[in-house]
């Protein structure tokens, strides 16, 4: 009995020595999850663009293209004078004023009535554990007063968060990731969203804006990832219209022969979660026109 | 050695076999369900990994198509080709799962 107990010990010890080097790597796994520091990643994000473009002034970042390229700058100052998202402003402000059929309003579901709110979204919200961007905002507004949504992808949507942009022009982004690790976990999804490789092109965001930003892609000038959401909703002349945020992650998801994601999936959410954290300090510059 | 055949004469008939055998063995639409079925359940895999391609859907849209029509053999030749398609795309997802890291500004 004593050699089958010595024996048992023996199956005992070794079971728990692979239990403890199995659960090393995971705590360590864990430490380093810990570990990450989006204000430190944040930092180093808008490092890597200052010291690629070391004659764009950092506010820059937030006109995209233009900040990188002299023509088309010139081009788009002009452009400005009569800008292509004039239409769209005035109906978003028409929108936005106009009351629901219980007679309340948008502005009766924000801070500050909806007026210079805009660098605020996307929010992480702890009730629902889950991002609430500008665009999901207005329509967990709409529905609540008894609407129904409109689509992320529309004219209607485009020219309300074009109105709304309008209204924060120069305020700059403030973006906060809550102590909870919901919302950490928010933030790194995004992160992983925007630098995984997809599509039969295999491209992933980064690719585009953060290894080939000021290249030329066909007629297109790319755009630093750093910033890329503060002109948003855009008017595209690619599109003949207004583009909101949504729109925008879907017709890359396109561009790189990927199935999109519906508009506003979780993906969707944090990748722009993760894009606005990173461009925190920087002047919201929307509604923006585009190429 | 010489009542052995000349290459030219070997390829003729490697070309006439070749033919006949292409037309004797045709696809047919029991070869088309059970091609599309596997290709149907790559992309399904793809689909859970949130990475499928344009590419693959236009194939297999390809596929039922010319299944449709009765032409099982471009029908095959379609569901295969989507089939390769979304195991490349679930190859890219898992893979990726790591490899992004190395993108990451730090």
């Amino acid at each position: 009995m004593a050699h089958v107990d010595g024996a048992g010990k023996r199956v005992s010890m070794r079971w728990l020595s692979i239990l403890l080097a199995a659960l090393l790597p995971a705590a360590t796994c864990a430490a380093a999850a810990d570990d990450t520091d989006p204000a430190k990643e944040a930092r180093a994000f808008r490092d890597f663009f200052v010291k690629k473009f070391p004659n764009v002034k950092l506010d820059d970042f937030a006109n995209g293209p233009y900040s990188l390229n002299e023509d088309m700058r010139r081009q788009w100052e002009e452009k400005e004078q009569f800008p292509p998202y004039e239409f769209s402003l005035e109906s978003g402000k028409e929108l936005f004023a106009k009351p629901f059929a219980n007679g309340k309003h948008y502005a009766d579901c924000f801070t500050n009535s909806g007026i210079g709110v805009r660098q605020n979204y996307p929010q992480f919200d702890v009730k629902s554990s889950k991002v609430i961007t500008l665009e999901l905002a207005l329509n967990q507004c709409r529905e609540a007063n008894g609407e129904n949504a409109i689509s992320y992808t529309g004219e209607d949507m485009a020219a309300l968060t074009a109105y709304m942009a309008f209204t924060s022009r120069g305020k700059p982004f403030d973006i906060k990731i809550p102590d909870d690790p919901r919302a950490r976990a928010a933030y790194e999804n995004g992160k992983r969203y925007f630098y995984t490789r997809r599509g039969q092109l295999n491209f992933s965001c980064a690719t585009c804006h953060v290894q080939n930003p000021g290249e030329r892609l066909r007629a297109e000038v790319l755009a630093p990832a750093l910033g890329i959401l503060n002109a948003m909703p855009i008017y595209r002349s690619e599109w003949g219209g207004m583009g909101t945020v949504s729109r925008r992650f879907i017709t890359c998801n396109s561009q790189v022969r990927g199935v999109p994601l519906e508009p506003q999936a979780e993906d969707y959410r944090d990748l722009e979660y993760f894009l606005s954290y990173v461009a925190n300090g920087l002047p919201i510059s929307g509604p923006g026109s585009r190429p | 050695m010489r009542n052995l055949p000349n290459a030219r004469t070997l390829i003729f008939g490697l070309l006439v076999h070749s033919f006949v055998c292409g037309n004797a063995f045709a696809a047919s639409e029991a070869d088309f369900k059970q091609a599309y079925a596997a290709a149907d359940a790559a992309e399904r895999q793809a689909g859970t990994l949130r990475n499928q391609w344009l590419v693959t859907e236009a194939a297999l849209t390809d596929a039922k198509k010319a299944a449709e029509k009765g032409d099982f053999d471009r029908a095959v030749a379609a569901a295969k080709e989507a089939e390769a398609l979304a195991k490349a795309s679930i190859f890219q997802a898992e893979s990726e799962k790591e490899v992004w890291k190395n993108l990451e500004i730090r």
